[in-house]
């Protein structure tokens, strides 16, 4: 049969190629045992090809049975949250030669796409206050997972310490990728503030630790003030300080490396990738310069060097940790990474420039801070911000008093809002609690609109 | 004679800033007037070190970095065992809806019942197409997918009360398979490769015992060899208590032909990107799936997608599962293509796949040989499947031209390099897979320039060590690249170093 993506399909050409071979299809595949070849076709498909337009109109009569939150976009967070997606971020990724190129082995002809992830590495680096960051991690849960055991290999110790109020998404994919290795999370109190408790933690950190694990801006969304203090702690007992940083935030927050951080980690998702159900995302994980943390560094990494002529260029370098050399030895298994979204992630940041960087996230904090304001004045008694923190940045945890978060999820439902994410079996504590999400495309009039429903419901 | 574009084009990080601005931020003015003070500790001294530039700006900078850039849509990617298919526009497309972009992960599942109708019935068609009875999308690539299956090999032993550290592993395996069943805590115990090209019987059963989690496999092997003994293969490991894992990344070559659950595996992944023709984007994003069956299913991912009557939820239900792998569900987009994919190529379509891949490879190796530069190890006289490896051993004893030599010279002629030095076992190798998509034009182009590139070595084999020529770059300098003193992983390392020389100039 022929079809349009296999151009040697055609039966002419294909019978001529066979010719040419000297064998027949079934000379090709005499080396299969018979009793394992399917002897009918799959059931699979429609049972026949479809043409284009078939797809898209059965595409289009499953897809519409989804429901879009736009008016007002949705309030819920726990990680990725909605964001705006400049036109040019889609446009110029989907040109063919980014778009569908391959990891660039052959740098030479791939000189655009290594400049574009060189870029990447440099802006992000840049963000962060770091040296290094790699070429990317598949998003921001294993990108943690990835420095936990990168912390592991460069300290050949085996505990970790995390904050109570950890991303529990994070968490679980942790302990899943910690538990071949025998790695140990174990947990540090935090205050009402949200803040690091740092007498718990100086009471847990031993010699076995080989990290302690930060989140800034918190996945409560609570800004931590001094984080620094956690640093020096790790300092003293020679284990790796990790934080975790939502990127935006970074334009107007101190970058984690200038207070101390040895390894700095992130998800790229709200850097103009859209929320595409969770993925594909971009995991941001980055070292200060350290010969053993670069040595263990997982990922793949793009650097400047110079062509025969004496001309700038850029390759693919440190190879000999990677799994097509090293194998067994390698820093990570990774063979496919994000390098797409890291290149849109470049775009977007190319395209609000530090400047806009910065007004992102003084906006960002303006409207959290709005949301915060107006949920304490309209809706006291009800509903309360369940931690002290002075500062929040994108994420609200909100406690409420009344009617169940089921409840009152649904009826926000009913009038087109979708609501936070339910901490029930997610945090300790925060059973009674959701997280709410406010992003640069919340207006005031969606915030006002969602605080006056919750007062309406709650 | 093709040239690739030749920009002289700055980092972004090295643009003048030009507005002090940037870009319009949604509602900006609605919420000057709150009042907030970052306090010292924390604040950020001043804007991070960006160049603020207009957008016209940005554009040209990244549509000139595209023009020196090289993807399926500008000619073939041969590269062996990382198939890399033309990529159906229709897909791409229907990837911007937003009906799917715009969706949260934890958005209310009453409210993604069409995504997940496409999620659960994908998930059948992948478990009919591998044999299997049940597939979790969680890994969000192939790598992924095998650290997944090796995380679930051991955890299955350890609940049987065995302690099982053994994983084996044939020497012409892909590499993330070593690194994964290390990752996962296992020794690698390789498995040399017989002078047919298979897995060595002799060598297997020596390796086998009490400590046998398993054997990781791909079938067609890289050396595009189909392991016919793969029954016995199987029934011999399992006879050990072990389990056989498939690497799904050759699955091109006996799609709709064969089936890795006929086999005998027990768990099998698959590189969505590879095999269903999802964009690579330069290095991913991909889609793996991890597929099992029997008792196995029990130790899959979680959440799993399922259906109760007409409504469709994630199950999370997880007694002996090994966890997540990554937050939320996997990479969702490359399973709508997924859907895309086999919904318009059908049943027919599917096997139409394999046998034109497998048809292309040998009408390559035929023409390819029809010179005598180039070998091919291991019973050149079996059909291969979706991919060949062929040995520039002879040129580079003869002439001191080299596989990477060749391969730069490929770009000279505008097409992109096989893949080369891979698999380890064989001296100088270039493996090449054309995929189902490549037009027969473009093998007879590619042979004859292989083939041309060996006449070349032979009479004068400097010009080649000079190339490539007609790339962006010249050749790059990798141990500059790579060497402690001179190596620049980001801007600021670079411009440090550069800024050094320089002093150093200055004295």
């Amino acid at each position: 049969m022929y079809h349009s993506w296999i151009p040697n399909s055609d039966p002419i050409v294909k019978r001529e190629m066979l010719r040419f071979i000297g064998k027949d299809v079934e000379d090709l595949f005499g080396d299969i045992p018979e009793s394992i070849r399917l002897r009918e076709p799959l059931k699979v498909g429609f049972g026949r090809p479809l043409s284009e337009y078939e797809v898209y109109r059965i595409v289009d009569r499953i897809l519409s049975r989804n429901r879009v939150f736009r008016d007002p976009p949705p309030f819920i967070g726990g990680g990725v949250c909605a964001g705006y997606v400049p036109s040019i971020v889609r446009f110029l990724a989907l040109r063919g030669e980014i778009y569908t190129s391959y990891t660039p082995y052959q740098p030479e002809i791939n000189q655009g796409v290594l400049q574009a992830i060189f870029e990447y590495q440099s802006i992000m680096a840049e963000l962060y206050g770091v040296d290094v960051v790699n070429a990317s991690m598949y998003d921001g849960s294993t990108a943690v997972a990835e420095a936990f055991r990168l912390a592991m290999r460069a300290t050949k110790r085996s505990k970790i310490l995390v904050p109570a109020t950890m991303n529990p998404f994070y968490r679980s994919v942790a302990s899943t990728w910690l538990s071949p290795v025998r790695g140990v999370l174990e947990e540090y109190r935090v205050d009402e503030k949200g803040d690091p408790d740092l007498g718990d933690i100086y009471g847990r950190v031993d010699d076995n630790t080989a990290a302690i694990y930060l989140e800034n801006p918190g996945f409560l969304g609570n800004i931590i003030e001094d984080p620094e203090a956690v640093g020096e702690i790790a300092r003293k007992k020679r284990a790796l300080f990790i934080v975790y940083s939502e990127p935006t935030s970074l334009g107007i927050l101190r970058p984690p490396g200038e207070y101390g951080a040895d390894i700095v980690v992130g998800d790229g998702q709200s850097l103009g990738l859209g929320l595409n159900y969770g993925g594909p995302g971009l995991g941001i994980l980055g070292i200060r310069m350290d010969q053993e943390l670069l040595k263990q560094l997982p990922g793949r990494l793009v650097g400047a060097t110079v062509d025969a002529d004496g001309r700038r260029g850029y390759m693919l370098i440190l190879q000999a940790r990677e799994q097509h050399i090293r194998r067994e030895k390698a820093t990570s298994n990774i063979t496919t990474n994000s390098s797409l979204m890291a290149i849109m992630a470049t775009i977007y940041i190319a395209y609000l420039g530090g400047n806009g960087i910065r007004r992102l996230g003084e906006s960002i904090l303006r409207r959290t801070q709005y949301a915060v304001e107006s949920i304490r004045r309209r809706l006291s008694g009800k509903v309360s911000i369940a931690l002290r923190s002075r500062l929040f940045y994108r994420e609200i945890p909100l406690r409420f008093h009344g009617k169940s978060y089921g409840e009152i999820h649904r009826d926000l439902l009913e009038r087109g809002i979708h609501g936070g994410l339910w901490l029930k079996g997610l945090l300790k504590g925060f059973e009674d609690c959701a997280l709410y999400c406010f992003s640069e495309i919340h207006s005031r009039d969606d915030i006002d609109r969602l605080v006056q429903a919750l007062a309406e419901v709650a | 004679m093709w040239r690739q574009a030749r920009w002289d084009e700055k980092l972004i990080l090295e643009m003048e800033r030009y507005t002090s601005q940037g870009p319009s931020i949604p509602y900006e003015d609605q919420f000057t007037d709150i009042e907030i003070e970052i306090p010292g500790k924390i604040a950020r001294a001043k804007p991070p070190s960006i160049p603020s530039l207009s957008e016209v700006e940005v554009v040209r900078h990244y549509t000139r970095l595209s023009q020196m850039s090289y993807g399926v849509d500008v000619g073939p990617v041969p590269l062996g065992s990382c198939t890399m298919k033309y990529n159906p526009k229709i897909m791409d497309l229907i990837a911007l809806d937003p009906r799917i972009t715009d969706l949260h992960p934890l958005q209310d599942e009453e409210t993604v019942q069409g995504l997940l109708e496409i999620i659960y019935t994908t998930e059948r068609w992948l478990s009919e197409i591998t044999g299997m009875d049940r597939c979790s999308f969680q890994p969000p690539a192939g790598s992924a997918g095998e650290l997944a299956g090796a995380i679930m090999i051991r955890k299955y032993h350890l609940d049987r009360g065995e302690d099982r550290d053994e994983m084996l592993i044939p020497d012409s395996a892909h590499g993330s398979n070593s690194a994964s069943a290390a990752m996962a805590g296992f020794k690698v115990v390789r498995i040399p490769t017989g002078d047919d090209g298979e897995v060595s019987m002799e060598a297997l059963k020596a390796a086998l015992g009490p400590r046998t989690a398993g054997i990781m496999l791909t079938n067609p092997n890289t050396l595009g060899i189909f392991e016919s003994r793969i029954l016995e293969i199987s029934d011999l490991v399992h006879s050990y208590g072990g389990l056989l894992y498939y690497d799904g990344a050759n699955l091109n070559g006996i799609l709709g032909v064969a089936r890795p659950g006929d086999m005998g595996f027990d768990i099998v992944h698959l590189n969505l990107h590879k095999t269903f023709a999802t964009p690579h984007g330069s290095g991913g994003p991909g889609g793996g799936v991890v597929c099992a069956r029997g008792e196995l299913v029990d130790y899959l991912p979680r959440p799993l997608i399922a259906r109760q009557g007409d409504r469709y939820f994630w199950d999370y239900e997880c007694k002996r599962c090994i966890g997540m792998v990554k937050a939320f569900y996997g990479n969702i987009v490359p399973v709508i293509r997924t859907f895309i994919y086999i919904s318009m190529l059908g049943p027919q379509g599917l096997r139409e796949v394999s046998e034109i891949s497998v048809i292309n490879t040998n009408y390559f190796i035929k023409k390819l040989l029809e010179k005598p530069y180039y070998e091919i190890p291991y019973n050149p006289e079996k059909p291969r499947k979706h991919e060949v490896v062929i040995s520039a051993s002879k040129i580079a004893r003869e002439t001191g031209v080299t596989a990477e030599d060749i391969a730069k010279a490929l770009l000279d002629e505008g097409l992109h390099a096989p893949t080369i030095y891979f698999p380890l076992i064989v001296g100088e190798a270039l493996m090449i897979e054309f995929t189902e998509t490549e037009p027969r034009e473009v093998i007879d182009i590619y042979a004859e320039a292989l083939n041309r590139i060996a006449e070349k070595a032979y009479k004068d084999p400097s010009v080649l060590k000079g190339s490539p020529r007609n790339t962006s770059v010249s050749r790059l300098d990798a141990v500059r690249a790579n060497h402690p003193k001179t190596v620049a992983p980001s801007y600021k390392i670079y411009h440090g170093l550069v800024s050094s020389t320089k002093d150093i100039e200055k004295k």
